[in-house]
């Protein structure tokens, strides 16, 4: 075991500001990927909704 | 013969069902191997007799940086099947994995500066390793840049299938860099050739994330693939029977 308390694990020996600025970052911009992933995908779908809504009242203006 | 239909798969709808249902397992494994290889590279691995803690950024450097240089070569390869066989799908899971790549490059360069720092002295230098992965950040950015400014999509994909062939050229230009000239940036830790350079447990750490980060860009690039494939296939009969049931 390398820590003996928590607080000589956020230490990270004097590193702190370089190990944990890098894992932070990394975490930062997977969740940021997913999150955007979320928004795009919910996005299409909306609009893929919308364009068999649309696609429906036409066909429907030609029956007419 | 009993071979698999490989026509099916390359349909965008079969594909976007199949996607569907494998994406969350990427997503899964990728959460699970992070779990395990931070634990490695936080509790098990011990500390580096000459670096200190500062080492530990090794865990997700090194993942990030073989992933931003493999992800280029895949785009790559879709690319040409794209261009060789016209094939909608190829063009767009070339353009599903630009932007993981864009991120996981930076986040290369990025780790690349914090560990920099406290071992060189400099977050920056322009040795040839740096150079090269920065010059991939670019060709990630301006093959987006490239797709997102050309409206009809089939010229998009060919002008950015273009980018990213004459691009590949770049990878084993990053890998070789530090063999080809003097770089200030360390030669490969790990290389089929010859037994890593490395204890075996840091080792293990590095190569779980590395599976780690190759499941995400995986359920990543599966999961922009869907959106793409709604964007694109909206008007398609396809979609209009899949969404039925929502309207």
């Amino acid at each position: 075991m390398n820590w003996n308390s928590w607080s000589e694990f956020f230490h990270m020996g004097g590193y702190a500001l370089y190990v944990w600025g890098s894992y932070a970052a990394a975490a930062v911009l997977v969740a940021g990927e997913v999150l955007l992933l979320r928004a795009r995908r919910q996005n299409a779908l909306k609009q893929a909704l919308r364009a068999v809504k649309y696609g429906k009242a036409e066909k429907d203006t030609d029956s007419q | 013969m009993n071979s698999i239909n490989w026509y099916k798969y390359s349909s965008p709808a079969t594909f976007y069902n199949l996607a569907g249902r494998l994406a969350p397992w990427f997503y899964a494994a990728a959460a699970l191997l992070s779990v395990a290889g931070l634990y490695i590279g936080f509790v098990l691995a011990p500390t580096d007799f000459q670096q200190g803690e500062s080492y530990r950024i090794i865990f997700i450097h090194v993942p990030a940086s073989w992933m931003s240089m493999f992800i280029y070569v895949v785009m790559a390869v879709w690319a040409a099947i794209g261009l060789a066989f016209n094939t909608r799908l190829s063009f767009m899971m070339m353009s599903a994995l630009a932007p993981t790549g864009a991120m996981l490059t930076f986040v290369a360069l990025w780790t690349g500066a914090l560990w920099g720092k406290p071992t060189w002295g400099a977050w920056w230098v322009w040795d040839a390793r740096l150079t090269s992965e920065l010059i991939l950040f670019f060709l990630y950015i301006g093959f987006m840049a490239l797709q997102a400014a050309i409206d009809d999509p089939r010229r998009a994909d060919r002008a950015g299938a273009l980018i990213a062939l004459v691009g590949v050229v770049n990878v084993p230009i990053i890998y070789f860099s530090v063999r080809w000239w003097n770089t200030l940036h360390q030669g490969a830790s790990v290389s089929v050739a010859k037994a890593p350079s490395m204890a075996t447990i840091m080792l293990t750490g590095m190569l779980v994330m590395a599976f780690a980060v190759w499941m995400y860009a995986i359920a990543a690039a599966l999961s922009r693939a869907r959106s793409i494939i709604l964007e694109r296939e909206r008007n398609s009969q396809w979609v209009a029977q899949m969404l039925e049931s929502k309207v």
